[in-house]
């Protein structure tokens, strides 16, 4: 699929339209901000991964030889506060958001270029905050600091944290803001609701979460704060405060959450295979309103995080039924990507390999959701490695997998270039053998029960716990993989033409790197999305 | 509408209609995520006033109704003023643009005086939560317990707080505005931030719409 067309001199795009330090720092145009947002969040995400390694090393014996319980506990919530405020949410979002829904819907930019900016300047802004607080020592509380731990006993550096996430909230959410308004002001002549792109209705669905959840999560950080510093008392039992209200605010945006993440890479993986099937997506409609579904049920289900919290049985019958519809949008669009595939042709390149692992592991970590949402068996594996392997399922697995399939997909429009096609074929399956020998084991540990959040467990969990580190170590090697060879063909991939792929879709239809103002004149659209049988006819202009 | 001697059309819009349909869609938009914002104290609110309602009407009544009642007449009387100074951008007269905006813009400071002069009130009272936090109930029959008149309290100056952060937000942006109208720069077809921030002022009017009654009103009969 490498082809590199010869060109005469080098052609004007938003790569080498401006040179210098400043003209990226205070650029308005979205497609280098999000390259922006591709760096400081790839640093974030080996820094989270750093303590990954650092949690699965501790965890190859069953003695606490490396680090106490103390270090432990700040190194697994580093981890998670890095990989989910920092790494997941703005991954695909703010990256391949950012490039992609303009160029999808033929627009210039997004609706608002300076709040773009402004937003990964509060992204930057929170991060340092959160970076200030790892550097004085960390913070203990687990990424959900739940009180009262969190606001009478942690002694560690909760509040800084909390600011941190606070202000990076409202980066999402000005993000959120961006894409809907874009969405619905800012496309192409012809570009109706129902010709946009999956990936942009996933993204729809995704920025209305943003903009619902994340203010209350904001609000909640807030007032843990004011608990921690000033005791207020709202969460403090003594004061006849109640410590499970801050588990129904914390879960009201942080269940809706995981589908921030879940949602783009679903968007994502629509795009690949209906490419690389060279076909329409079965069911459009249903793969559009799934989305939508998804972010709405998100919002009624946070209780099935409180089965063991002292929830009336009956709220958690309420929820349990609730996080079951769930499954039904989740499983529309499982059904109808496997019958995408069904009877095509499928060309297996590595965005393709990355979006079947994508089918494969969500619907492992899909299905596992079930069981954590059953009220019997969730009171068996509730904070047990079970639902560490779930999640991770989902995250890992599904998110990650996303936003690699998604990145190797459009790097060639975002860059210009072409990668290795045998090192990605071979970082994809190293990674997907990697990631199941790392989390499938876990399953397995919390069905024994096998608790989280310990450094120490008895002898006869070792073997699993050795299978997981060891797979770690093979998914760790994988994502360096990616790394290396995306770095070396930014100066020595070859060219890449405007539509490596064969691609139908407005972001092919313009050369690769796109030039700043993104089409040389705006695009009418004259048919519907994914028209594969019929590409020659589409046009531009 | 592309023939507007306005120039400020931004780059990547087609024409202003598109401009301003964006602009007024990404306010709707923010107030949205006020609502949720403001949303988690209110159900904070709610939670703690079910469970000790009478604490809740005990504390509140030590706050000073005719004061709230006050502030909030002034308040109303700032988003008539503000909505006037939308109209006035819109007929273009850039004179009573700029009193209407200092209009508000006093009325604003009016009600933050007078909010600050509650607060030192509570704060004489030692009705501020925290360590010097002291409170004995009105009705010395029924005696309530001042853990729990406490949260009344932290929910009080959380609530208000929010809401007069928002209000010196305002005055601020306020006084952006009448610099910028002091330079000529809005048009009956270009003033969409007078249009935008009259949006944002009338939101945070209603919130203490809402703030009002459930803070000041909630126990009169025992008043």
């Amino acid at each position: 699929m490498i082809t590199a067309t010869p060109t005469q001199h080098e052609p004007k795009n938003y790569i080498n339209s401006d040179y210098g330090i400043k003209s990226w720092l205070l650029t308005q145009d979205h497609k280098r901000i999000a390259i922006l947002y591709l760096i400081v969040v790839t640093a974030f995400f080996f820094l989270g991964g750093l303590f990954a390694v650092l949690i699965r090393i501790e965890l190859a014996t069953p003695a606490g030889d490396l680090v106490d319980s103390n270090v432990y506990n700040k190194l697994f919530t580093m981890h998670g506060i890095i990989m989910v405020f920092f790494f997941l949410i703005p991954s695909i979002p703010a990256i391949l958001g950012n490039f992609l829904i303009p160029l999808m819907i033929g627009a210039k930019d997004l609706a608002f270029p300076k709040i773009n900016l402004l937003s990964w300047y509060i992204y930057v802004a929170g991060g340092v905050f959160t970076l200030y607080a790892l550097m004085r020592g960390g913070v203990d509380t687990g990424w959900t600091f739940y009180t009262p731990f969190s606001t009478s006993y942690s002694n560690s550096y909760v509040i800084a944290t909390g600011l941190g996430i606070f202000i990076n909230g409202f980066s999402a959410i000005l993000t959120g803001l961006n894409f809907i308004v874009t969405i619905h002001r800012m496309r192409a002549p012809g570009m109706t609701w129902f010709r946009l792109p999956l990936f942009v209705w996933a993204h729809y669905a995704t920025s209305m979460i943003q903009v619902l959840g994340t203010p209350v999560i904001a609000v909640t950080l807030l007032l843990l704060i004011l608990e921690r510093g000033l005791h207020i008392g709202i969460f403090d039992p003594a004061l006849g405060g109640d410590p499970v209200l801050y588990q129904h605010l914390f879960w009201f945006y942080s269940h809706p959450a995981v589908y921030i993440m879940i949602l783009p890479a679903m968007g994502v993986v629509s795009e690949i295979i209906s490419c690389f099937c060279k076909k329409a997506p079965f069911g459009y409609s249903f793969i559009a309103f799934s989305s939508i579904a998804i972010a709405v049920f998100g919002f009624l289900v946070w209780g099935h995080h409180l089965f063991v919290s002292s929830q009336s049985v009956y709220a958690g019958m309420v929820f349990s039924m609730l996080s079951y519809l769930v499954a039904i949008p989740s499983a529309i669009k499982v059904f109808n990507w496997t019958s995408t595939m069904y009877k095509a042709s499928v060309e297996m390149s590595t965005p393709m390999l990355y979006a079947i692992g994508f089918i494969g592991l969500f619907t492992i970590g899909g299905l596992t959701g079930l069981f954590v949402a059953a009220l019997g068996i969730d009171v068996h594996v509730t904070d047990t490695y079970f639902v560490v392997a779930h999640f991770h399922y989902i995250m890992v697995g599904g998110a990650i997998m996303g936003f690699l399939g998604g990145i190797h997909f459009w790097w060639p429009k975002i860059t210009g270039r072409m990668y290795a096609d045998t090192w990605s074929k071979l970082s994809a399956i190293i990674i997907f053998v990697g990631f199941n020998l790392t989390f499938f084991p876990q399953f397995i540990l919390g069905y024994l029960g096998m608790p989280r959040r310990y450094h120490v467990y008895p002898p006869e969990f070792q073997v699993f716990n050795v299978l997981s580190s060891a797979g770690a170590s093979i998914l760790g090697f994988g994502y360096l993989l990616p790394f290396c060879y995306l770095l070396y063909s930014l100066k020595f991939g070859p060219k890449a033409p405007a539509n490596p792929w064969g691609a139908v879709g407005l972001e092919w239809q313009t050369s690769s790197p796109p030039i700043s103002e993104n089409f040389e004149v705006t695009p009418v659209v004259t048919q519907d999305a994914y028209q594969y049988s019929t590409r020659e006819e589409v046009k531009v202009g | 509408m592309a023939s507007h001697a306005v120039t400020d059309l931004r780059h990547h819009f087609e024409n202003h209609d598109q401009q301003k349909d964006a602009s007024t869609l990404g306010m709707w938009i923010f107030l949205v995520t006020e609502i949720m914002f403001f949303g988690g104290l209110f159900l904070a609110y709610i939670a703690y006033r079910t469970a000790y309602p009478d604490a809740f009407g005990a504390a509140s009544n030590t706050l000073n109704i005719p004061l709230g009642a006050v502030n909030t007449a002034v308040l109303i009387c700032s988003s008539l003023t503000m909505a006037m100074a939308v109209h006035s951008a819109a007929i273009g007269k850039n004179k009573l643009l700029i009193t209407f905006l200092i209009a508000t813009l006093v009325l604003g400071g009016v009600f933050l005086g007078v909010k600050a002069y509650e607060y030192h009130d509570k704060f004489v009272e030692h009705h501020v939560p925290g360590p010097n936090f002291d409170f004995k109930s009105e009705d010395a029959k029924h005696p309530v317990d001042p853990h729990n008149a406490s949260l009344y309290f932290a929910l009080y100056f959380a609530m208000t707080g929010l809401h007069a952060s928002h209000m010196i937000i305002g005055a601020v942006i306020i006084v952006v505005l009448i610099r910028m109208a002091a330079k000529n720069r809005f048009t009956p077809e270009w003033h969409t931030p007078i249009e935008l921030f009259g949006l944002y002022w009338h939101f945070v009017d209603i919130v203490w719409i809402f703030l009002f009654p459930l803070l000041y009103l909630i126990d009169p009969k025992n008043k």
